[in-house]
């Protein structure tokens, strides 16, 4: 019985990595579409974040009532509940803006493009890093500061990423309030970032808490 | 009138029970991996099992220590250690019960102008030093091996919980076993020379005397572990230091490796064989133990953790304890005889009642040269 459960949560707790993981992936794909002009890939790409984000919703309420319905982990339960629910907000941080993206249509200038997809780029590196990570959490406390390095860097990478485009925008020749919906959209892309970030700061202390 | 006085030796057995079961199981209760009326049940069950399968190699140590040969005697030492053990573990204190009885024996020898066996004393008494520096040593071990397999093997955090657990189950029934077979001699030690019980068959199985007193033993101390252990749970699993899964799971294999060690005839003979010094089979204290094996662990993680108040606390418990059992044996001899009239010694009755309880264990013990264990104190208990 007991084995029984820590196997199905095993089976969840992958799966709802799995979920964030193509979530940063499509969530890729919809702003590279988005640029490219590929409207209707865009549109399909976005329901298909929003039914991930879904997913990952239903998998993370499911673990954590198995967790506290088969009393699973009572040192560590509290931790891995806080990882999963911190994690949601990366996916779900992408949803949101993959949706105002749909509903705002922002006019994104030809001169943006380059640096939009560089920031997206570095925004998902990160938020695949730390699905790594987090797996890391689980089987191999060794390897997680190897991935919770590069969840570091590649916040970096964002935050410079997007703050160039910020001094673009705000050099460009037009109304102030094109440019700050258009840093509207650089922040809330960069947020992603930052929040896979503060995911891997929980991490880094429970991973800590676990090796002492 | 045998079971009137044995009443007090219910109690001590109850009294164990109830600090010692935390022993076992505290750690594993402390860190919420085992519910504490799953460990009550398997804690009695294997207590017994272990009383009744292995429970003399230590009553013959403890036999050797005093001469406690009449019932109403017997009765007071056994109440004295059960009340000191009742005692501390109302103050939330793992005591050891072997250091209450050999108090309260000692007690007993001093009031009656007994001689006391140094020779079994020095053993006993080095035990509880040896005993605490063993288990820290065995954690440390188990711990780093344990850590090394875990961190090889790269077990999913789920799947190391349920192997843990299962594990906890496994060496806390295996402490229990080992408790019962060390720590019934402290219970039931005193009352084997005047124990009523003979030797009896049960479904083609030979059961002695001295079996039958450890039955009732090993209940009274799984009535104990049931009804009154969450006191001392509450210190050792949680107030001395804060203890992980993995953690407990290596503290309570590593105290009842000590346990069994010192109880198992088995083994010591396997040593004998090789040709190794024997190991004393003495009834060891598994509060030492256990304090020992936390104590081992917090060393390996550099001593952080540790609390040391608590600590001195229980370290204070273990010098008052024999202290405190043998001044309330002493003291209530005397009211048993001069107010009472009753006779607190007698030599002769317990000669031949010992004789009847075990002879086998006795021939097999000079075979294989054990002096210390055939020598007449056996008759002198």
């Amino acid at each position: 019985m007991l084995f029984k459960q820590s196997k199905i949560l095993i089976n969840e707790i992958d799966e709802y990595l799995d979920t964030v993981s193509e979530g940063a992936l499509v969530f890729r794909q919809c702003i590279d579409e988005y640029l490219n002009g590929e409207k209707e890939k865009f549109e399909t790409h976005r329901v298909a974040l929003s039914n991930l984000e879904k997913k990952a919703d239903s998998l993370r309420r499911g673990i954590e009532n198995r967790l506290y319905t088969h009393s699973l982990m009572p040192e560590n339960r509290g931790d891995v509940l806080g990882i999963l629910e911190s994690i949601d907000n990366v996916i779900d941080t992408a949803k949101k803006t993959s949706t105002q993206f749909s509903i705002e249509l922002p006019e994104i200038p030809e001169e943006l493009r380059r640096e939009f997809i560089t920031l997206t780029m570095h925004v998902t590196q990160g938020a695949e890093s730390l699905v790594l990570a987090t797996r890391a959490f689980f089987r191999d406390l060794g390897a997680v500061k190897d991935h919770l390095h590069k969840v570091y860097f590649y916040e970096k990478e964002a935050d410079r990423a997007a703050e160039n485009l910020n001094r673009s925008i705000f050099k460009m020749g037009c109304d102030l309030c094109y440019k700050y919906q258009l840093r509207h959209f650089v922040i809330n892309v960069d947020k992603i970032a930052d929040r896979s970030e503060a995911v891997a700061d929980r991490i880094a202390i429970y991973t800590i808490k676990r090796t002492v | 009138m045998f079971f009137i006085y044995l009443s007090s030796g219910l109690f001590l057995g109850w009294s164990l029970g109830a600090n010692d079961a935390a022993n076992v199981f505290g750690t594993a209760v402390g860190s919420k991996m085992l519910r504490l009326r799953t460990v009550a049940i398997i804690c009695g069950i294997f207590v017994i099992l272990g009383a009744v399968i292995s429970g003399a190699g230590p009553t013959q140590t403890l036999k050797e220590l005093g001469a406690v040969d009449a019932m109403a005697g017997s009765f007071m030492v056994a109440l004295s250690a059960a009340f000191t053990v009742w005692r501390m573990t109302k103050l939330k204190i793992p005591v050891s019960t072997s250091q209450a009885i050999v108090g309260a024996i000692i007690g007993w020898n001093l009031y009656t102008n007994s001689p006391t066996d140094l020779n079994s004393l020095t053993k006993i008494v080095l035990t509880w030093i040896v005993c605490p520096v063993l288990a820290a040593l065995l954690s440390m071990v188990i711990y780093l091996v344990v850590r090394l397999i875990v961190n090889k093997l790269k077990i999913h955090l789920l799947r190391l919980d349920t192997y843990n657990r299962v594990g906890l189950i496994i060496v806390g029934a295996f402490g229990s076993y080992s408790l019962g077979a060390n720590n019934i001699a402290n219970v039931m030690g005193v009352f084997i020379p005047v124990s009523p019980f003979k030797d009896t068959s049960l479904l083609g199985i030979n059961i002695s005397g001295a079996q039958q007193l450890f039955f009732i033993g090993g209940v009274a101390i799984a009535v104990g572990a049931y009804t009154y252990s969450h006191k001392v749970i509450d210190t050792v699993g949680k107030s001395l230091m804060k203890i992980s899964p993995v953690s407990a799971l290596v503290v309570v294999l590593s105290q009842a490796l000590v346990l069994f060690i010192f109880a198992s005839e088995r083994l010591r003979d396997l040593l004998v064989s090789y040709g190794l010094p024997p190991l004393p089979l003495v009834p060891v204290s598994s509060s030492q133990a256990i304090v020992g094996a936390i104590i081992g662990l917090g060393i390996l993680k550099g001593g952080r953790g540790l609390r040391y108040r608590v600590l001195g606390e229980i370290s204070l418990g273990w010098l008052i304890t024999p202290v405190m059992a043998g001044i309330i044996a002493f003291v209530s001899l005397f009211f048993l005889q001069n107010v009472f009239k009753m006779e607190i010694n007698s030599t002769k009755v317990s000669d031949v009642r010992y004789n009847n309880v075990n002879p086998g264990k006795l021939h097999r013990q000079t075979n294989i040269g054990q002096q210390t264990l055939v020598k007449p104190a056996i008759f002198t208990y």
